[in-house]
């Protein structure tokens, strides 16, 4: 058995590197903040806690969420830092959460906080859904704007529109649970049947109708307000458009993994995190940081955002998410199938 | 007197003979042979491989069936239940009698996964939150769950609540074993109509391919056209590049901005039309190196008859060509199908709304983080892969009989018309796979598609991005290196042992089939059960999760059969008495091995690695749920930055991908080359 | 010499071996002694067992029960590499990528040998098989003949007590075939090494062997000397295999009188079972033409018609037909001249003798 286990391990160990067992000095953060914030998170704590290393495990939220979620026996990860409430939920209601009040925490706002005491997660930004509209692209296909979500039931969008699907796209979901929270489950299943035949396709993940959009592949994308802001930024010819009716939107938050070995260090990250600095921070991305007064506007963000974002119910959306996701796949999944 | 007068002639002669069938010695001992230290070597080394085998296939493949049948479903009678009425607790009821006598759930009703969730007041009749009645709702036994809120309680104490607060309450299921997951997928239209998709999908590239590539095939075997080097040079280079990439050339050419739009008319690329044409492109070469090799052995002799005999030319093609290459044709078209139902980078690029199998497991695990789900998409997955996978293993064992009767090779006759029309086409096919090539290339290096065609270097900038940035192409490179290496002598040890032992039948043949499995298993289906497998703590192997080791002992595993049948092809050829030679002379069998073995098989050992090497720089699908932040891939990258909607940097990485391998297929060649004229000095007359 | 060298100290004993491949029975039984120094062949049809008979000896298919012993050591169950033998196969093996040179040296080179005492071997051996320049050539760049030479100077580089040679011949073509016989018989004698020839041609077998093992599905038909096995052949199938035959249905009809169709011929056996049936033999060229001016006379005459005369360079072949014998022609070689002087030609009438020395009776089984 000895042999085979040195010739089993050989190749790995040749190539096995530093593994993913941060030791102390070092925390193993799972997160789904974008690629290029990443360094900058890094650096910015580092200036105030040089002796831990952060080492980044990066993935979509879903893929995030299913590698938590696989590795629920044996977790990898020390911290999560920057990962969808929803999610977060997801992993508290498995009792994958150090329950942790960081040291502050009492100073930000209560919707970004959990409600158990000690909390299980806090919140540190949010992102807001908008309407990314492709002005050049929509005045070839003689389009006027939309104003509101039920703008979008027009037959003249028929074709036009791209959206994720909420089973795969975290931003799908909060589209989704927003217009029940909205329009109540009747109007808003009603909304969704009347959407789907304007809808062209639904993709993989959130940033890419916006995405698309920008690149003018499809005049009207379902998406997000960053990734909008963004895209403009790089000068897309996008116009961001935020539905009268109100937006949903989902935060982003930290928690520390249950059952790490390093807690110690697990809480300094996490008693950083919520710092007004850290707010600062995520500020520069996003439009809404749990810490009042911090946020200033950004580049391209519309104006009326704030305003417009629901009262999100988070736990409901989380206990029904099965529910809903489910009765969304039997009556829209597979588009090109003819109904029956 | 059975022999008459011989039998004195006969005693004489064979005084040392013991006469068969005459004075029957008891039953004589049977003979254990003794192994001699070579025997022993080689047991141990297929233990060892087939262990290998063992722990990467066959174990991780057993996790991902039994993680489909877990299934989860709510106990009620775990949970119990006071009320309060304003008139203190009343008696304990059990939920489920609760349940029974509002009547609100069936059994059928109570089947879920494992992030179910289920209401406890909706199975109170009458139940307001307004009401003034309390509650209490307490575990029976250690072991159930309820959520308040997101809150777990796995405690037995009561929990009091207020009506309002009682909403609040969820109960979470409970885990057993069965076929519920595979009824309730065959029971969700919208799950299991992917199966018809994907066959749908994979029937019609199949048709199309084999066509196309036949024609190829033809066109190179039949013809005296010009520049058959470098259309098949052109042919072959689909196999460097990442499946996902037609589907980012489709997008750039038949998308809504694309340069060949109107082409489509109503029709959009994103779908089965994006997904067929895709699926052509990337698996023609495939389909073509088959046939050709079919074409190539089939006889002269009987085009010459079929002259002779003053059959027409199309009578000629349907009653010689095509039945000569009919055994080609089948093999080709089942490696095909395969192919195409088990890939997934394409259809996830491409297929819009169209659902495939491998697609569905990755939204399954990724997107809805249902395990359970995705695992009985895999083992759905795996039937028609296994099918085809044993229809062609038929058909190629037929192929091989044929190739060894002798015959003459045809050499074709010029033809100047004939030529003319098989140049055209060949000409048509190199131009339509370099433009594909091409577009990714020009698309890569545009800075804003399609408002700001100006050129530039932006793309590049994958740090930027998600998917891991430049790191991504390193690891690649590294992945690709340690693959071909390792997987190498891995696969070269196996074949060898496997060819050249002697006895010990029952463990070569164990050793055989794990071989040949590999090809029949989906990539995804390969990775979610390495998810399943080693990620398990209680697994030894555990530590390997995460690592870079994991994605090598995956890949290698994934592409072994391919290799490990190169190899045994190659050992097959050697004269099978080399080892009983060199058994005689006494001489250890590492010593043949090292000595004539791997120098004989060196071109078939270089083929191997730069088969690996290849793969391992264009594969998706396994590595998918593998990598880690330290291990991104180039190609994990293409796809990741492609879902973000970056699918000019998605080019061009795909790009790079490309350009590795042709320069690792250049050098192969010149390697080859080179070692050939240094060890191969043999093979000169 | 074959008579003798069966007796005495056998070098290899083999007694009561049996190979079975799953349920068919590949060896049944067989037993064999082989003297040192002797040459021996194993002579039968394809799939007789021969060649599973030599990888038995060699180890490379060890048998499934019995006993092999070599200079009195029991070697039944060891394997190839704790035997002793050199071993030549029909495809030659030589190892492609090596020089001759290295191909001949491949089994020396453990044997702590200097470099030197290898090279003096080495160029021994390849003067022995007279290829003494080819030394640095690839296998590749040799003829068949030269291939299997040097085949034969790896095999008895490390000078083994036993020399199994597995149809070393038939891969080659006529001419060199019957060049390389006579030089492995030359070899072999100079050498004494004892040697185990398998092969399917008898004539090989014939001008080789010192004593042929004729083998019939699994079992040993007859042991003898080549001319024993001509001459003498133990059963019908001996008789049958080796050399032409003619086979004549026929019965005993007394101890010394067989009877073919309407013909009653004298034998020289006075064993037979009288009624018993059969199958009577005479070799062709023991059919005598009888004339009385020649002076040749014979007990059994019997008068025919040449319905076919067939020139075969050294011999004429003559196909005899007489309605009392049966419908089957008897087949006759007569020498050029006998055709010559008695000017033969095809519906000549005449008599023929059937020496009863030559003539046998095998009693059908059963």
């Amino acid at each position: 058995m000895k042999k085979l286990l040195a010739s089993m391990g050989l190749g790995a160990a040749l190539v096995m590197g530093s593994g993913l067992l941060a030791g102390a000095g070092e925390l193993t953060v799972y997160t789904a903040v974008e690629a290029e914030d990443l360094k900058k998170y890094a650096a910015k704590f580092n200036e105030d806690h040089p002796d831990i290393i952060i080492k980044w495990v990066r993935d979509s939220t879903g893929i995030v969420t299913a590698k938590l979620l696989a590795e629920k026996d044996n977790p990898q990860a020390d911290v999560i830092w920057g990962l969808a409430g929803t999610s977060l939920l997801l992993m508290k209601s498995e009792g994958m959460l150090e329950a942790y009040a960081p040291a502050g925490v009492e100073k930000l706002d209560k919707k970004f906080v959990d409600t158990s005491t000690p909390p299980s997660w806090v919140g540190m930004d949010a992102w807001v859904a908008a309407v990314c509209y492709n002005t050049v692209e929509a005045k070839k296909a003689g389009l006027t704007p939309p104003t509101s979500w039920k703008d979008l039931l027009d037959p003249q969008y028929k074709g036009h529109v791209i959206m994720p699907n909420p089973n795969s796209s975290g931003t799908g979901f909060l589209d989704v649970s927003s217009w029940l929270q909205m329009f109540g489950e009747k109007g808003a299943w009603e909304y969704m049947d009347g959407l789907h035949a304007n809808i062209a396709r639904y993709t993989h993940s959130g940033s890419k109708p916006c995405k698309l959009a920008a690149s003018g592949e499809i005049p009207i994308g379902i998406s997000f307000a960053f990734r909008g802001a963004k895209s403009k930024a790089k000068g897309a010819p996008l116009e961001i458009i935020v539905p009268s009716e109100g937006v949903g939107w989902e935060m982003e938050a930290t928690a520390i993994v249950a059952g790490t070995d390093n807690l110690a260090d697990a809480k300094t990250l996490v008693d950083w995190s919520v710092t007004k600095k850290a707010n600062e921070m995520y500020n520069t991305g996003y439009a809404v940081v749990a810490y009042p007064g911090v946020a200033k506007p950004v580049e391209h963000f519309p104006p009326n955002l704030l305003e417009k974002m629901i009262d999100n119910d988070f736990e409901t959306a989380a206990n029904n998410r099965k529910k809903i996701l489910a009765e969304w796949q039997s009556r829209y999944d597979g588009k090109s199938e003819p109904k029956k | 007197m059975p022999f008459g007068f011989l039998r004195a002639m006969v005693e004489m002669s064979s005084a040392t003979t013991l006469e068969a069938g005459k004075a029957q010695p008891e039953k004589l001992p049977k003979i254990r042979p003794k192994l001699g230290r070579d025997d022993w070597v080689m047991r141990a080394f297929i233990l060892v491989i087939g262990l290998y085998l063992v722990i990467t296939l066959a174990l991780p493949l057993y996790a991902m069936l039994s993680k489909s049948f877990n299934t989860y479903a709510f106990d009620l009678s775990r949970y119990e239940l006071q009320m309060d009425k304003g008139t203190g607790w009343g008696k304990t009821l059990s939920v489920q009698t609760l349940n029974e006598i509002s009547g609100k759930y069936q059994a059928k009703d109570l089947k879920t996964s494992s992030d179910g969730r289920l209401s406890v007041v909706s199975m109170i009749e009458g139940f307001s939150f307004r009401s003034k009645t309390q509650y209490r709702l307490r575990n029976a036994q250690a072991g159930g769950a309820f959520l308040i809120g997101s809150e777990r309680k796995i405690d037995t104490d009561w929990h009091e609540f207020t009506s309002n607060e009682f909403r609040r309450v969820v109960l979470k299921p409970v885990q057993s074993t069965g076929f519920d997951n595979f009824v309730q997928y065959f029971s969700n239209p919208s799950l299991f109509n992917s199966i018809f998709n994907s066959l749908f999908i994979a029937i019609v590239t199949t048709f199309i391919t084999i066509t196309l590539a036949f024609t190829f095939a033809y066109a190179l075997a039949r013809s005296r056209m010009r520049f058959k080097g470098l259309f098949k040079t052109i042919a072959m280079a689909p196999i460097l590049v990442p499946s996902l990439l037609p589907g980012i050339a489709l997008v750039y050419l038949f998308g809504n901005q694309g340069i060949l739009k109107d082409l489509m008319g109503d029709q959009s690329i994103y779908g089965p039309i994006g997904i067929i044409a895709g699926s052509v492109f990337f698996t023609f070469p495939h389909a073509m190196i088959i046939i050709q090799t079919s074409l190539s052995i089939s006889d002269a002799r009987l085009y010459e008859a079929s002259d002779v005999l003053g059959a027409s030319k199309p009578k000629t093609f349907f009653t010689v060509t095509l039945p000569g290459a009919r055994y080609g044709l089948i093999s080709a078209g089942f490696v095909v199908f395969n192919l195409v139902i088990t890939d997934f980078g394409l259809p996830k690029v491409i297929g819009g709304q169209f659902n495939v199998l491998a697609v569905d497991i990755y939204k399954q695990v990724i997107g809805q983080q249902n395990f359970e789900m995705g695992a009985v998409v895999s083992v759905v997955l795996l039937i028609p892969a296994l099918l085809a996978f044993s229809v062609d293993r038929l058909v190629q064992k037929k192929q091989v009989a044929l190739l060894s009767t002798r015959s003459v090779p045809y050499e074709p006759k010029p033809n100047r018309r004939f030529d003319t029309i098989m140049f055209s086409y060949a000409a048509l096919v190199g131009a339509m796979i370099v433009g594909t090539l091409a577009i990714c290339q020009y698309a890569a290096l545009i800075k804003f598609w399609p408002y700001d065609l100006s050129l530039s270097l932006t793309n590049y900038d994958f740090d930027l991005m998600d998917g891991g940035g430049w790191g991504s192409f390193s690891n690649s490179i590294k992945l690709g290196f340690l693959v071909a290496i390792i997987g190498t002598v891995v696969v070269f040890l196996g074949a060898y042992m496997v060819e050249k032992a002697q006895g010990f039948s029952i463990g070569r043949g164990i050793f055989q089939f794990l071989a040949m499995l590999p090809m029949a298993i989906p990539g995804m289906v390969l990775g979610l059960a390495y998810i399943f497998f080693f990620n398990n703590p209680a697994n030894p192997f555990n530590f390997i999760y995460g690592t870079l080791g994991i994605m090598v002992i995956c890949t290698v595993t994934h592409f072994y059969t391919v290799s490990h049948l190169t190899a045994l092809t190659a050992l097959k050829q050697m004269d099978k008495e080399f080892e009983s030679v060199s058994a005689s002379l006494k001489q250890p069998v590492y010593k043949l091995f090292s000595r004539v073995t791997v120098p004989v098989c060196l071109p078939a050992i270089l083929d191997i690695s730069i088969y690996l090497f290849v793969n391992a720089m264009t594969t998706v699908s396994a590595l998918i749920f593998l990598y880690s932040p330290d291990t991104t891939l180039a190609s994990v990258a293409m796809l990741n930055m492609d879902d973000a909607g970056d699918i000019a940097p998605a080019a061009a990485m795909g790009m790079m991908i490309f350009y590795v391998n042709s320069l690792a297929r250049l050098l192969h060649h010149f390697a080859s080359k080179g070692l050939y004229a240094k060890t191969q000095a043999w093979r000169k007359r | 010499m074959g008579e003798e060298t069966g007796q005495g100290a056998a070098f290899l004993e083999v007694r009561n071996l049996t190979k079975k491949f799953g349920a068919f029975t590949a060896l049944k039984d067989i037993s064999l002694d082989v003297a040192e120094k002797e040459f021996i062949c194993f002579l039968g049809p394809s799939g007789c067992g021969k060649t599973t008979f030599l990888r038995a000896i060699a180890g490379l298919d060890i048998h499934t029960s019995g006993a092999i012993t070599q200079a009195g050591r029991d070697i039944s169950n060891l394997p190839p590499s704790e035997r002793d033998f050199g071993i030549v196969f029909q495809s030659y093996a030589l190892f492609p990528n090596l020089t001759v040179k290295r191909n001949i040296a491949y089994g020396l080179e453990n044997a702590k040998g200097q470099k030197d005492h290898i090279a003096n071997r080495v160029d021994e051996l390849l003067n022995l098989v007279g290829l003494p320049d080819q030394g640095d050539k690839y296998p590749a760049q040799l003829s068949g003949g030269q291939q299997q030479r040097i085949a034969l100077a790896r095999a008895l580089a490390t000078s083994p007590g036993l020399l199994l040679l597995d149809e070393p011949l038939s891969a080659l073509d006529a001419r060199v075939r019957s060049h390389l016989r006579h030089e492995i018989k030359i070899l072999q004698e100079k050498l004494g090494v004892t040697t185990i020839m398998v092969t399917h041609d008898q004539e090989e077998a014939l001008t080789m062997a010192d004593r042929i093992v004729v083998m019939n599905q699994g079992t040993i038909e007859q042991v003898g000397t080549p001319l024993e096995i001509y001459r003498e052949p133990a059963t019908l199938f001996v008789a049958d295999f080796v050399g032409e035959m003619n086979k004549i249905p026929g019965s005993a009809v007394s101890e010394d009188t067989v009877r073919i169709g309407e013909i009653s011929l004298h034998c020289g056996s006075t064993k037979l079972v009288k009624g018993s049936k059969g199958t009577v033999t005479i070799r062709p060229e023991d059919i005598m033409v009888v004339s009385e001016t020649s002076g040749v006379k014979s007990k059994n005459a019997i008068d025919v018609t040449i319905s076919q005369l067939e020139f075969l360079g050294s011999f004429w072949r003559a196909r005899l037909m007489n309605e009392k014998l049966g419908e089957a022609p008897l087949i006759a070689d007569f020498s050029v001249d006998t055709v010559r002087r008695m000017s033969l030609e095809e519906g000549s009438a005449i008599k023929i003798g059937l020496p009863s020395h030559a003539l046998r009776f095998f009693e059908s089984n059963g």
